[in-house]
Formats: structure tokens, C-alpha cells, sequence
């Protein structure tokens, strides 16, 4: 009797095995999967310290951690999530995985960059998870000075050289991105063709490179300040400790378009593709990205109307800031329009995009309460900015993120999850996560400050309330990786095509190749052509 | 855990009701746009549910009417919080003419305070009720924040130069202080309380106790005026080597670069602690630096000497 032999076919994850394969691989999905690993125990790091916290604040009293430590918590958690997970969340991880396929390239411009661009990443978390073991940093994700160049006893130096190498990845990743896009599209992919998510990782690209070394050179900066008392932030030798705020928050707002940007970018595909229509207002859409890309470079001192600027440029300041909310009004609009006369399919990336857009909504709206600057008096350094960070970051950048981890799941691994699951998920971090920052709104409007230890017991209830949240947000967090890691092994086969969606990645197979397509791809339409094909089923 | 628990706080200053009511208004607005996408967001999914995932959607692509109406529109109403909202934040900014004086200082993990009656305090705060109250405040170490929720007003205390905050306060009571600018180990620990008492009650307070046994501030200030040597320096009518500092407060001065300032406190803080920083035009450069001869409240102390000093030479009551 003949054995048949079934070949396995050839995918990017099955043509080599060492280990060696994987850390010197130049293959940008890859890379992807590389910084999938780092950011997801940078996720549960920061989910910890996060967790901690909550359970810190569940009662009035300082009982469960001295003060020193629940500081260096916030900070880490803070530390670890806006540079470890929100930055390169998206862009590193989705965006290494799909964006080439999406144009049709068999890989980046530049993949040697782009492995190195992993090491960076990797070294500077390495530095930063080394400075807290050695004991934590306490200064807040912020850094201010003086409390950072003169009061803090802490590890500030090895953290801050930490972030300092992991901007060097941002850098390399935005230019390799932005080269990428300009020269490696498939013949036809012109640039009204693209996918929105290009256009939001472009825009982001952009933000990466300009931005990126302004926070180098000022972590650089208070690096000195510290080990050699230059004065640039000390007042005793004439310098200036605000200097520093605005040197941060240059870089830091636009990094909060890093961390949004792309997910906006992951939604419109997402509401694209279960919706089975163009994206309302394609370049609408696409140009708002550009707008806030360069517009959030003219707002960073909204965070210092109380430190100390003159009320004039605040004016201007709050005005800009006001300006910067339109395009992104522009793109919500613009995805709740494109579900009229959908064919709506109810899918967990849906889910997961729906609940983005709540969110999204209710971070972006309270961004205008900030803005006015005679709410921002009473409002700033309370919980009510915990509370609207969180949901841009949180509610917005992470469902987004998780709406593109479960949209291309098929695509990297070839195998489906459990949907059912994946929808419990999405509701219960819906769930969670208002119950854990809706009431962080009342208690900033109250007076509560944030980085408090200990706080007045008339602020108990809706603290209670708050760590209970978090508690049903953790395990919407964690199923997830359960039923991903189950999919794994036991997950059915996904096919190429299993969303029936539109888009080059989706007409290679899943896994794709090592070279992602067998022939170079031909463009003849439109980036969501549905309403003009066939529908191919998988 | 439940007492005390409210879902607003406490309106205890002339400012309170405005900054309410500019919140209430952001929020009917922003809760407008919230619902209208809510509900088009969540009809939609329904009514254009698809089972199967082999429909088609319409072949909608857009369009510029719509577009423009929703940029434009938000953007009209966005203009009109932004000049709502600087409005009240230039209340918030700007002090009326005649305030009560309040020195403070913010020290890593307590608020000292001092009295123009010479009465000083720590994480306490006393003031009359139904009077502008200026307080004006620095740091001796990092960054703090002055935050008295009841009233909504808030400033950073930044090393090396003054802020101040101003407040009327309206209601009889004991409300919260905060620091609401992270400062280290025990940031959440450097709270006090603000009593508003009654006018008379204050009078009683600020002039009791054997708290003046130091004299006033402006008593002070003289003591340090002539123990610092400054008299030889500044005679009052202008014949010494420094200039006349008499009605110099809330003056315009007018720089060696030839740029005007006004002498507010901060300037003449700045001039006493750091003069190379700006020198008197028609005078050289000779004042001696006196940081680090003098502390933060010794300052306050010259300061209101200083402002103590009217034109023409005579000493008129402080700013009461
Ligand atoms: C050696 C003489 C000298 C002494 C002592 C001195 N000053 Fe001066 N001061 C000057 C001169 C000269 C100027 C103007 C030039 C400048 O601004 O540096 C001046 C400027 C000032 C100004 C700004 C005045 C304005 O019109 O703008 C203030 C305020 C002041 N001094 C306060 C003090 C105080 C308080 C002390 C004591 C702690 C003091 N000075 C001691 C010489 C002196
Ligand atoms: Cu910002
Ligand atoms: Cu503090």
C-alpha cells in the first residue's frame, strides 16, 4: 500500500524552525510576531502594577503598600504601558505584520532596519525592566523636574536611558514605514487606493520621526541634569523646571496620535469589512489622519495652563486644542455613516470596533472639557484626566488594537478562535472598563487628586466602584490570550479569506509565504471595492 | 464609607457657580453629540444586521455636503466653549483690585502660610468669608500644586519664581487643600484644611493668640530691611545708590534693555533673590544677591514692606 503524504504548505512560520531563524529574521511578519511576544508581557507587566493599584485604592487608607512603593507602582505602570504597549502596540505589531501584505510588498524597505529596530526595542525594555527590579522609578511616566533631576531617589537614570534607546525603534520603524509606503507598492496601489490603516500608519510615521528625538534629546537632557547638575532645569542656577514640561509634552501629546492614530486607522478596515462598504468620506477619513499628524504638534501646552504660562498663550493654546478635536469628530462621524445600508456581520473585531467607538466618543468628548481652559483650572491633575487618558489610551488605543488582533488572528496564525468567546471579551472589557473610569469622572470633578496614596474617605464609594471595574476588566483581558492561545493548536483552519473581506493581505493564504504573494499583485480598485465584485467565498 | 459621599462638591467661592455652570453647559453639549452617535451607531447595527456574511452594503461613498456640515458644525460650537470657557478662566486668573495677602510656601510634605497680621500656620489655611483672598506662593524644593476644590482654583508651586491664586470665598466652613502636583513619598500626605470664618471671627484670629509676637509682616519686613542692609542702599528719597523703592510696587519699570515690566511680586522677588536677572535703567549693577541669605518667608516679608511703601516716602497700613 502507497502512504499519502499530505504537504503541509509553506508559510512564513513553518519553512524554518531554529531558534536563530526567528531572532535574526529579516521577514517583517516575523518581526511582528517578535514584537508581539515583548508587548504582550509588557501588557500583563503593566496590567499588573495596574491591577495593584486598584486594589491599593479600594480603600481610603494607605494599607496595603508604604507610599514609596505605590508610587514607583504608578509609575511603572504608567512607564511600561504608554512606551512598551501603547506605542508600539499597533504600528509594531500589526502594522510589521500587515501593512506589507496590505500593499502588495514582499516585505519592508529596509528589513534589516526593521530587526534592528526589534533589538532596540527590546534592549530599552530590558533597561527599563532592570531599573525596576533594581528597585523602580518613582517619578511618575512624566518625569517633571525638578522632582526627577534633584528630589527622586530613585532608578530615574536606567529608566530614563531605557525609553531614551526605545525612541531610537520608533525612529527607525517611522522611516522605515514611510519609505516603505512611498516605494514598495504593488503596481496599481495608488495612494487613493490604499487602506486607511496605511494611511494612519503613514501619518503616525510621520509623528514617529519628527517627534521621537525631541523626547530623546530631553530625556538626554535630564539625564545629564542629573548626573552632572548642568542647571538646565534648575532654578538654583538659573534654569527653568517648566522648560522641561514643555520639551516633554512636546513629543508626549503627538505620542498620544502614535498611540492613536493607528487604531483609528485598524477601525476603518474593521467597520470596512463587516459592514461590506467603501468607508464614508474615504478622503475624509484619510486626511483627518494628516491633519491631526501635523496639528498635534501645535498643542502641547494644554497640559501647563496651570504651571505657570502666560494666560495669552494659553488662549492660543486651548484654541488649537479645540481645532484638533474636528478631525477626529470628522472620522467618527464618517464611521457611523458608513454603517447606513451596511450588511452589517456581527464578528468579535466588529464587537471589538463598536466598543472603540464608545469609548472613543467619551475620551474624545471629555478632551474638550480640558480644553476650556476655565474647566482646566479646577480639572487638570485630578482623576478626571486618569479618567479621559484612559479612555483615548485604553478605551480607544487598546480596543483598537484588540479589534486588529482579532481581525488578522486568521491571517498570522491560519487558525480561527472561539467567536463567542471573543464577543464575552469584548462586553466584559466594555463593561469593565466604564465601571473602572466612569466614576474617575466624578471623583476628578470632585477634587480627587491623581497619585494619591491615601485620600479623603468621602472619596471611597467611588473608588470601590472603580476597582471593582477593574476586576471584570482583567478577566476580559486575560480570555483572550486563553482562546488565542487555544486557537493555536485547536482553532479551525481560517482559509484565506475567512471575513470575506476586501484587501491584498486577504487573497494570499493564511499563514501567507515566506514571500508573502507568489506573484507581484496587480491593483485594478479601490481599497473597499464590495459593492463591485463577486463575493469569493473562502 | 458612605458619609460625606456626594456626587458634586461644594460651591464655597464667588468663582464656584461660574465654573459649575460653564460644566454643566460643555456637558449637555457633549452629551448631545455622544447621543445622537450612540443611537445612530446602534440602530444601524440592528436594522442593518447581516447573519449570514454575504450581503452587500450599498454602495455609499460619501459626501461633501455632509462632511462640511459636520466639520463646520462641531467647529462653530467648539469656538463657542473655547470664548466661554477663557472667559471665566480670565476670572480665574485675574484678582480683583483689592485682595487679602497670603504668603505661602509648599515644602515637601507641608504648606506653610503667613498672615499679613504676622499669624503663621502649617497644611492650615484661615479666611474670611465674603472677601477676596490673593495667595501668593512658591516652592522651596520640587514642583507642588495649591488645589482647593470648593473654591476650583489651582496653581503649580514652581521653585524660583511666585504663583497665586485667588478666591472669594462665600460659605462658612472647613473644606479640603490639596497638592495636587506629585512631589515624591508623601504627596497624597500634603493636605490641610480651609477654615472660612466669619469676618470678625478672622479678625479675632489673625490678631490673637500671641501669634504677632514676630510683629506684622510689613514689621518684619522693616526689621529685615535694615538688618539686610538694604536702607543704605534704598533711601526713600532716591539719593542712594539703588533707586527709591517707594510706590515701586505695581509700578512700570523701565530696564537697562530699555523693556518696561511691572513690579509685581514676583519681580520684586526675582530683584531681591536673583538681580543680576534685570537691572534699573539710569542705575549699575551693584545689588548683591541675597539668595540663599534669606528664606521664602523672609521674602514675603520684604515684599510686603515694600509694597507697604507708597509714593512720596510715607507708610501707609498695609493692604488691608
Ligand atoms: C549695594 C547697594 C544695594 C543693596 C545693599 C541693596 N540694593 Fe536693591 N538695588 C540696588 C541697585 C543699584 C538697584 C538697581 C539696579 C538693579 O536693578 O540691579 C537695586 C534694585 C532693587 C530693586 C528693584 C527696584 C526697582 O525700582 O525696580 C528692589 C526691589 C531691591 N533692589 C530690593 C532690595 C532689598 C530688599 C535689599 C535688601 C535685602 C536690597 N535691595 C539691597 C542696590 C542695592
Ligand atoms: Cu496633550
Ligand atoms: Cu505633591
Amino acid at each position: 500500500m502507497e502512504t499519502i503524504v499530505y504537504e503541509e504548505p509553506t508559510t512564513y512560520l513553518n519553512h524554518q524552525h531554529s531558534v536563530a531563524s526567528w531572532l535574526l529574521t529579516y521577514d517583517h511578519k516575523r518581526i511582528g510576531i517578535l514584537y508581539l511576544i515583548v508587548v504582550t508581557f509588557a501588557f500583563f507587566l503593566g496590567g499588573i502594577f495596574a491591577t495593584l493599584i486598584r486594589l491599593e485604592l479600594a480603600t481610603p487608607a494607605g494599607d496595603l503598600f508604604s507610599a514609596d512603593v505605590y508610587n514607583r507602582m504608578f509609575t511603572m505602570h504608567g512607564v511600561t504601558m504608554v512606551f512598551f504597549v501603547l506605542v508600539p502596540a499597533v504600528p509594531a505589531v500589526l502594522g510589521n505584520f500587515v501593512m506589507p501584505l496590505m500593499i502588495g510588498a514582499k516585505d519592508v524597505a529596509f528589513p534589516k532596519l526593521n530587526l534592528l529596530s526589534w533589538y532596540v526595542f527590546t534592549i530599552g525594555f530590558i533597561f527599563t525592566v532592570a531599573s525596576m527590579i533594581l528597585g523602580g522609578v518613582d517619578t511618575g511616566w512624566t518625569f517633571y523636574t525638578p522632582y526627577s533631576s534633584q528630589g527622586s531617589e530613585s532608578n530615574v537614570l536606567l529608566t530614563g536611558i531605557g525609553v531614551f534607546i526605545t525612541g531610537f525603534s520608533s525612529i527607525l520603524t517611522g522611516v522605515n514605514f514611510m519609505v516603505t509606503i512611498h516605494r514598495m507598492r504593488a503596481p496599481g496601489m495608488t495612494w487613493f487606493r490604499l487602506p486607511l490603516f496605511i494611511w494612519a500608519l503613514y501619518s503616525t510615521a510621520l509623528v514617529m520621526v519628527l517627534g521621537t528625538p525631541v523626547i530623546a534629546i530631553t530625556l538626554l537632557m535630564l539625564v545629564l541634569e542629573r548626573g552632572l547638575h548642568l542647571g538646565i532645569f534648575d532654578p538654583r542656577l538659573g534654569g527653568d523646571p517648566v522648560l522641561f514640561q514643555h520639551l516633554f509634552w512636546f513629543y508626549s501629546h503627538p505620542a498620544v496620535y502614535i498611540m492613536i492614530l493607528p487604531p483609528m486607522g485598524v477601525i476603518s478596515e474593521v467597520i470596512a469589512c463587516f459592514s461590506r462598504k467603501n468607508v464614508f468620506g474615504y478622503s475624509f477619513v484619510a486626511f483627518s489622519s494628516l491633519a491631526i499628524a501635523v496639528f498635534g504638534f501645535l498643542v502641547w501646552a494644554h497640559h501647563l495652563f496651570v504651571a505657570g504660562i502666560s494666560p495669552y498663550s494659553a488662549l492660543i493654546f486651548s484654541f488649537l486644542s479645540f481645532a484638533v478635536a474636528i478631525p477626529s469628530a470628522v472620522k467618527t462621524f464618517n464611521w457611523t455613516a458608513t454603517l447606513y445600508e451596511g450588511a452589517i456581520w456581527w464578528k468579535t473585531p466588529m464587537m471589538f470596533a463598536f466598543g472603540f467607538l464608545g469609548l472613543f466618543l467619551i475620551g474624545g468628548l471629555t478632551g474638550l472639557f480640558l480644553a476650556s481652559l476655565g474647566l482646566d483650572v479646577h480639572l487638570t491633575d485630578t482623576y478626571f484626566v486618569v479618567a479621559h487618558f484612559h479612555y483615548i489610551m485604553v478605551g480607544g488605543a487598546i480596543m483598537g488594537y484588540f479589534a486588529g488582533l482579532h481581525y488578522w488572528w486568521p491571517k498570522i496564525t491560519g487558525r480561527m478562535y472561539n467567536d463567542t468567546l471573543g464577543k464575552l471579551a469584548a462586553l466584559l472589557i466594555f463593561v469593565g472598563f466604564n465601571l473602572t473610569f466612569g466614576p474617575q469622572f466624578i471623583l476628578g470633578y470632585l477634587g480627587m487628586p491623581r497619585r494619591y496614596h491615601v485620600y479623603p474617605p468621602e472619596f471611597q464609594v467611588l473608588n470601590v466602584l472603580s476597582s471593582a471595574g477593574a476586576s471584570i476588566l482583567a478577566v476580559g483581558y486575560v480570555l483572550p490570550a486563553l482562546y488565542f492561545l487555544y486557537s493555536l493548536k485547536f482553532g479551525a483552519e481560517a482559509g484565506a479569506n475567512p471575513w470575506k473581506a476586501t484587501g491584498l493581505e486577504w487573497t494570499t493564504q493564511s499563514p501567507p509565504l515566506p514571500e508573502n504573494f507568489r506573484t507581484t499583485p496587480v491593483v485594478t480598485e479601490g481599497a473597499y471595492a464590495y459593492s463591485k465584485r463577486e463575493m469569493r467565498v473562502a | 464609607m458612605f458619609s460625606g459621599f456626594s456626587l458634586f462638591p461644594t460651591q464655597a467661592s464667588t468663582l464656584a457657580p461660574e465654573i459649575d455652570n460653564l460644566y454643566l453647559g460643555v456637558i449637555l453639549i457633549t452629551a448631545f453629540f455622544a447621543i445622537v452617535v450612540v443611537v445612530c451607531v446602534t440602530y444601524f447595527a440592528i436594522k442593518y444586521r447581516d447573519h449570514t456574511g454575504d450581503k452587500i452594503g450599498a454602495p455609499i461613498t460619501g459626501s461633501v455636503p455632509l462632511e462640511l456640515g459636520w466639520s463646520l458644525i462641531p467647529f462653530v460650537i467648539a469656538i463657542g466653549i473655547f470664548v466661554w470657557a477663557s472667559i471665566v478662566f480670565f476670572h480665574i486668573v485675574r484678582a480683583p483690585d483689592q485682595t487679602l495677602e497670603i504668603y505661602s510656601t509648599g515644602k515637601r510634605w507641608m504648606w506653610r502660610f503667613q498672615h499679613i497680621d504676622g499669624q503663621r500656620e502649617i497644611n492650615e489655611l484661615h479666611v474670611p468669608v465674603g472677601r477676596a483672598v490673593r495667595v501668593v506662593f512658591t516652592s522651596e524644593d520640587v514642583l507642588h500644586d495649591l488645589f482647593i476644590p470648593a473654591f476650583r482654583v489651582k496653581a503649580d508651586a514652581v521653585p524660583g519664581r511666585y504663583s497665586a491664586i485667588w478666591f472669594e470665598p462665600t460659605r462658612v466652613g472647613e473644606y479640603h487643600l490639596f497638592c495636587a502636583e506629585y512631589c515624591g513619598t508623601r504627596h497624597s500626605g500634603m493636605i490641610g484644611t480651609v477654615y472660612v470664618m466669619e469676618a470678625a471671627d478672622y479678625q479675632a484670629w489673625a490678631s490673637g493668640g500671641g501669634a504677632t509676637a514676630g510683629g506684622t509682616l510689613v514689621q518684619r519686613g522693616e526689621g529685615l530691611f535694615t538688618q539686610l542692609a538694604c536702607v543704605t542702599c534704598h533711601l526713600p528719597d532716591g539719593t542712594g545708590r539703588g533707586p527709591s523703592l517707594a510706590g515701586v510696587y505695581g509700578s512700570q519699570v523701565t530696564l537697562e534693555s530699555g523693556e518696561t515690566v511691572t513690579a509685581d511680586e514676583s519681580y520684586l522677588r526675582e530683584s531681591i533673590l536673583m538681580s543680576q536677572a534685570k537691572t534699573v535703567k539710569g542705575y549699575e549693577h551693584i545689588m548683591p544677591t541675597f539668595q540663599g541669605l534669606i528664606n521664602e518667608d523672609g521674602v514675603a516679608a520684604l515684599i510686603e514692606y515694600i509694597k507697604s511703601l507708597q509714593a512720596g516716602g510715607n507708610r501707609v497700613a498695609s493692604a488691608q
